[in-house]
């Protein structure tokens, strides 16, 4: 069940990726609608991480193309924002929560100029939205999960972007975090903007998203929430049966095959 | 102090040349040092220091003399050298980062020391003193090193400050830079050339070995004293001119000591004190506030013992004796004695020959911790659903740690509820 969908926010065609020549995603193909919350959803090593890192350009890709707003990335750079996973920063690192947020800014600063007033106005008010404006001058170290999940969305928040790629926003955050974050997101969807998250709780997957994609290692799925959350695909999505691929996949990197043959 | 007064009149020229050259050079090998600090990666000022052996030799072999631009340029590429094939290593291999170091370290090393001993050997006379690489020669500064050193130094302090918002932003999250479109690999190329340059420069002062050192112990040390980075560099840089300033005073004082050996002792024992002393994360401050918090504890537990047994009697000022109290809890008597000293200087508690009666605002005090200590074991069974006979355990050390916020938010949360599990009483004022 995978739904194409007319004028794509996000189009992936024919998308393979590889660790050091060992594929972890397989010919990805689908487009998703403007306006929703969306959900990726696998077991762990799944992929998950690794198709939003591709479509941000943090990995080359092996074969295929990506597409946004009919677009490439370097042309649209200014209308998508990165939520990485909250692990993969030093929290130790001497900077407080409002230069963070900040950071979101950098983007549209470019290249040696420093943040200006408005800037700061905007990361004060991104603040605002996810309740963290009374910890502005805090040290980052001192927070608590939920806390690093709020200001990680803060930073998204304040690059004023149109899609937001989201890697496990809910992970380590405690359930009024998690019911904050929501509501933000959908009021962000009532805004025309599109929310693209990793999630791996099949608990509230369906009550959160619009749209889900399943993935694990290929597309399994993607389209409407009430068409792809059925038990046929999860099992399919979360089953054993993909014994065959991951050891076609060992194979490969031993050998250090390339994946495609050499035009 | 005569001998400091002397020194700090500049009266020789060569005290001049000393005095500044140390202060700019680990000045500004501290400000680059910081990012490097910053970016966990170390182990890279080692690997440059080593690797600019080979191309100082080969800049020697080719002016045929020591030109400090051949020998400075030769250094300064073998350096960079080394850190572009360590990044391609572990790009493009399984290799980890510090094996590729290590690996690097020792080949451009090698070579480096191969290539000296052929020239040493050679019979060339313009040789002489080109070991000074190895050890440095903070103490023999002229006026033209001088010169070089604060062009280098100047430049930077630069480019530091030009791309002080990039590094930044590389050093905390470099795929977000990446995401955000910045030229992150070539911003990463500048701060590698701003190392290398740091490196080649303040070898020359205190040589191959130390120079790691004069690199990342300003950074590491000041990391300690503050949480934001534009501090951190500055202080970095402080840290790094007071110890070219004193390296360079202590050998004057004492001429057999040489000036770069000493930077990185005062270096090191700044780095000491502050991981000793320094408030919050120094070793200091937090055994002290341990050492604080073990206390309170003590205090805590005598007046909730205290109250308690005079719950039974419902008269809270009965005099008790310090046996009685041990009876009622499993105190180390020395502890309780100075606990109990302690209480009555703050109030809490009055002494009537041996025996202890606690003060009004003792027992208030008493009764206090007592209520916390149930609250949170109605929390536990109520909410983590923990079996009421083992949140005695936990409610002893949260009794001490519940801050008025939580307290009131606990009250809220479980509707001020009037027994604890085991069925006593929660004493609300
Ligand atoms: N940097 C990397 N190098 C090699 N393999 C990787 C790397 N990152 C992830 N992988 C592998 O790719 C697979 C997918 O990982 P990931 O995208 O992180 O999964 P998910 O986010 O769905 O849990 C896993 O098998 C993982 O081990
Ligand atoms: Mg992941």
């Amino acid at each position: 069940m995978i739904k194409q969908v007319e004028n794509p926010v996000l189009e992936i065609h024919d998308l393979t990726v590889s660790y050091d020549k060992k594929p972890v995603l397989w010919d990805i193909d689908l487009s998703v609608p403007k306006g929703k919350v969306i959900g990726i959803i696998g077991p762990n090593g799944a992929g998950k991480s690794t198709l939003i890192k591709a479509i941000m350009g943090l990995i080359p890709i092996s074969s295929g193309y990506i597409k946004l707003f009919d677009e490439k990335l370097d042309a649209v750079r200014d209308h998508i924002s990165y939520v990485p996973q909250r692990e993969s920063v030093d929290w130790d690192f001497p900077t407080s929560v409002r230069e963070v947020v900040l950071m979101g800014r950098y983007g549209k600063l470019g290249l040696f100029r420093r943040p200006r007033k408005a800037d700061i106005e905007v990361a004060m008010d991104s603040l605002r939205k996810v309740g963290m404006e009374a910890h502005a001058e805090r040290q980052i170290s001192q927070l608590s999960g939920g806390q690093q999940q709020r200001i990680f969305l803060a930073r998204a928040l304040a690059q004023q972007a149109d899609l937001y790629l989201m890697d496990e926003p809910f992970a380590g955050v405690d359930a009024a975090t998690e019911k904050a974050i929501i509501r933000l997101l959908r009021e962000m969807a009532i805004q025309n903007k599109t929310v693209v998250a990793v999630h791996h709780d099949l608990q509230t997957a369906s009550k959160y998203f619009d749209w889900i994609i399943l993935l694990n290692l290929r597309l399994v799925a993607s389209g409407p929430t009430e068409d792809v959350f059925t038990p046929d695909l999860l099992q399919e999505t979360y089953g054993g049966k993909l014994t065959l691929l991951s050891e076609i996949t060992t194979l490969m990197a031993k050998e250090q095959f390339p994946h495609r043959e050499a035009k | 102090m005569e001998l400091l007064l002397e020194f700090l009149s500049f009266s020789d020229p060569n005290i001049r040349f000393v005095v500044l050259g140390s202060v700019l050079l680990t000045a500004s090998s501290a400000i680059v040092g910081c990012f490097t600090f910053l970016k966990k990666k170390a182990l890279v000022g080692d690997a440059v220091a080593h690797s600019i052996l080979p191309g100082v030799c080969l800049g020697f072999l080719l002016a045929g003399s020591k030109n400090p631009l051949y020998l400075i340029v030769g250094a300064f590429i073998t350096g960079w050298l080394s850190l572009v094939i360590i990044d391609a290593i572990v790009a493009k291999s399984k290799i980890k980062e510090d094996t590729a170091i290590g690996l690097i370290l020792s080949v451009f090393f090698g070579m480096g020391i191969l290539l000296l001993t052929m020239i040493q050997h050679s019979g060339n006379a313009a040789q002489s003193g080109l070991d000074q690489f190895l050890f440095g020669k903070a103490a023999a500064l002229v006026g033209q090193d001088l010169i070089v050193f604060s062009i280098v130094a100047v430049t930077l302090i630069f480019f530091v400050v030009l791309f002080f918002k990039e590094f930044t932003l590389i050093s905390f999250d470099k795929d977000l830079a990446i995401a955000l479109g910045f030229p992150v690999r070539r911003i990463e190329l500048v701060l590698t050339t701003l190392t290398v340059l740091a490196v080649v420069i303040g070898i020359q002062a205190v040589g191959v070995v130390l120079m790691a050192a004069i690199l990342i112990t300003p950074a590491a040390a000041a990391r300690f004293w503050t949480d934001r980075v534009k501090i951190m560099v500055i202080l970095a840089a402080l840290f790094g001119a007071f110890s070219g300033f004193a390296g360079a005073f202590i050998s004057y004082a004492a001429p057999a000591m040489p000036t770069g050996p000493w930077i990185v002792v005062v270096i090191s024992i700044i780095a000491f004190t502050s991981f000793f002393f320094a408030p919050k994360k120094g070793i200091l401050y937090r055994t002290w506030n341990q050492r604080k918090i073990k206390r309170q504890m003590v205090e805590e537990n005598i007046l909730k013992t205290i109250y308690s047994l005079g719950a039974i009697s419902k008269n809270y000022f009965q005099p008790k004796t310090e046996q009685e109290i041990l009876a009622a809890r499993n105190f180390e008597t020395s502890q309780l004695h100075l606990g109990l000293n302690r209480l009555k200087n703050q109030g809490y508690l009055k002494r009537s020959g041996d025996q202890w009666v606690l003060s009004p605002e003792g027992r208030d005090k008493g009764q206090h911790v007592v209520k916390l200590h149930r609250l949170w074991e109605v929390y536990l069974t109520k909410y983590l659903r923990i079996a009421p006979d083992h949140v005695h355990e936990d409610a002893e050390t949260i009794e001490h740690v519940i801050t008025p916020e939580l307290e009131a938010k606990l009250e809220k949360l479980l509707e001020y509820p009037k027994l604890d599990p085991h069925e006593s009483e929660i004493p609300y004022k």
